[in-house]
């Protein structure tokens, strides 16, 4: 059996996947928590559709980068939601499907003139394994950013998640928090969407930490297992796709799943 | 009990409200609000529902913007500084799901140190906060399957802990029994002797108001009467609108 696990650590390509997933997957449980605290799992999964119409905008303007024009577009975005949902016009969920679908169709639109859209199909299941060193680095100084954002904002975001006057009135900046939020979220979500999949990004962020909330009480617990379990299914799912030959992002998502489930029965106690 | 060192109140502090207004768009919601509360004062502001009492309420948290200007001095030496407002909220929703403890509700709001992580020192402050409103056991209580009576004392005890200058209470219409108002209110009368602090409560019931409070304060979209409740509860406007009742 160790021969087996070793046998995967052969290739360049599973040991750098390996790290990926350990910088990735803690985030994302620590970065849900909160996500599904404020209840914003409508807002993520728009971002998440975003990242088309950011590289269809950096296709157009023949941007030879289009992470560059994703992010962008995607803080841009995030921004715009964020000041949308304050008008109150419109039920908040209702307006998000709306913008989402609507960068999501623009996005297509774009992405498919003259049926070139398989070149970007990939990115809707995303492809750990074809991850470089220079990326990593990349994901290891965001890791750093969120980390220190992290223990800086929790105690305010979760102040304004469950009474915003009430923050407001302890002198904590309720838009601005929400704002450096979305755009963090933003970064997060771009700079490892190609790796996860557009299609299931919102499943990486939502499940860890909907499942740790079935067995949680406390912040501590809600934030230890929501990594815990992300992490977990991280490196199961990718030990698993190499095994079944199968995408390592939906394999990742099924452990993730089942995992929700169980905790789901197990909190039902 | 907690050792709790008793400040006072020393009557020569006082918020004055001056021309306050809040208009959203075209529509006026509050205009010309006058009001002049001292510490060591229960003030309690009443109305009908809809007549700007909890507008009035976000403008001085300063939530929305209003016109007009909020002023806190001491009478005694004429020193301003800033006015610092505890703030008890009326309802807060939590979902019985909720991964929150009492203590990590308390430190969201008042500590620095990350909730996802819990010292012995600041355990020990929030504790002692709370066993003020007699509520200290249940600190490591998941906050979603609190009472409202409970609830609320744990807001209250965040709400005083570093001794504001005005303490500001959204009354609870719901989830409180008489017990819980009578409660209540005697926290208030507390605290009224124990801390340097002007309390205001925007209150929905008259019957406590009456027994209680110091001043009463009418208000429809500005301030129809003020004054002792004996004074405001037999004036004409009041009978306007809550009808003619005998209070003794």
């Amino acid at each position: 059996m160790s021969s087996v696990i070793t046998q995967l650590f052969d290739f360049d390509f599973m040991r750098r996947a390996f790290i990926a997933i350990l910088i990735i997957t803690p985030l994302f449980g620590m970065v849900g928590t909160m996500i599904v605290q404020k209840k914003m799992a409508y807002f993520s999964d728009a971002l998440g559709h975003s990242a088309l119409t950011g590289i269809a905008i950096g296709v157009i303007f023949g941007i030879s980068n289009t992470s560059i024009s994703m992010v962008i577009f995607a803080i841009f975005f995030a921004l715009l939601l964020n000041q949308i949902s304050r008008k109150g016009m419109s039920s908040k969920d209702t307006l998000i499907s709306v913008f989402s679908c609507s960068a999501t169709a623009i996005g297509l639109a774009i992405l498919s003139r003259g049926g070139s859209f398989a070149n970007y199909s990939a990115l809707l299941v995303g492809d750990i394994l074809s991850i470089t060193p220079r990326e990593i680095i990349s994901l290891v100084a965001l890791f750093v950013v969120m980390l220190v954002y992290w223990l800086w904002a929790v105690n305010r975001l979760t102040a304004i998640s469950i009474h915003p006057t009430l923050a407001k009135s302890r002198s904590i900046s309720v838009h601005a928090m929400e704002d450096i939020f979305a755009v963090l979220m933003a970064l997060l979500v771009m700079l490892s969407i190609k790796w996860v999949g557009i299609l299931l990004i919102n499943a990486l962020l939502i499940l860890p930490a909907a499942s740790s909330r079935n067995i949680s009480e406390n912040m501590r617990e809600y934030a230890g297992y929501s990594v815990l379990f992300s992490v977990f299914s991280g490196l199961v799912g990718l030990i698993v796709s190499y095994f079944t030959d199968m995408a390592t992002g939906p394999m990742i998502v099924i452990v993730a799943s089942a995992i929700y489930f169980c905790t789901y029965i197990y909190g039902k106690k | 009990m907690a050792f709790r060192k008793i400040i006072k109140p020393c009557g020569f502090h006082c918020i004055k409200i001056n021309n306050l207004g809040v208009a959203f768009g075209e529509q006026t919601i509050l205009e010309d609000v006058n009001l002049h509360i001292h510490c060591g004062s229960l003030t309690a502001i009443i109305g009908r529902n809809g007549a700007g009492k909890s507008t009035l309420v976000r403008a001085i948290l300063g939530e929305i913007n209003h016109t007009g200007n909020i002023e806190f001095r001491n009478t005694e030496n004429g020193v301003m500084s800033s006015l610092k407002i505890g703030y008890v909220p009326q309802i807060v929703n939590i979902e019985k799901t909720t991964p929150l403890s009492v203590y990590d509700l308390f430190e969201s709001y008042t500590g620095n140190v990350p909730i996802v992580f819990k010292t012995r020192s600041e355990y020990e402050h929030v504790r002692d906060a709370l066993s003020e409103f007699d509520v200290a056991d249940l600190i490591d209580q998941s906050v979603g399957t609190l009472s409202g009576g409970q609830l609320q004392r744990v807001l209250l005890a965040m709400a005083v802990h570093d001794n504001p200058n005005l303490l500001l209470l959204d009354e609870p219409v719901s989830g409180i029994d008489k017990n819980g108002m009578d409660d209540f209110y005697n926290k208030m009368k507390y605290l009224r002797a124990n801390r340097d602090m002007a309390i205001t409560i925007i209150s929905h019931d008259l019957d406590y108001v009456y027994q209680y409070a110091d001043n009463v304060v009418l208000v429809d979209k500005t301030v129809l009467a003020s004054g002792s409740p004996k004074k405001v509860f037999s004036s004409d406007e009041f009978k306007n609108i809550f009808g003619e009742v005998r209070y003794e």
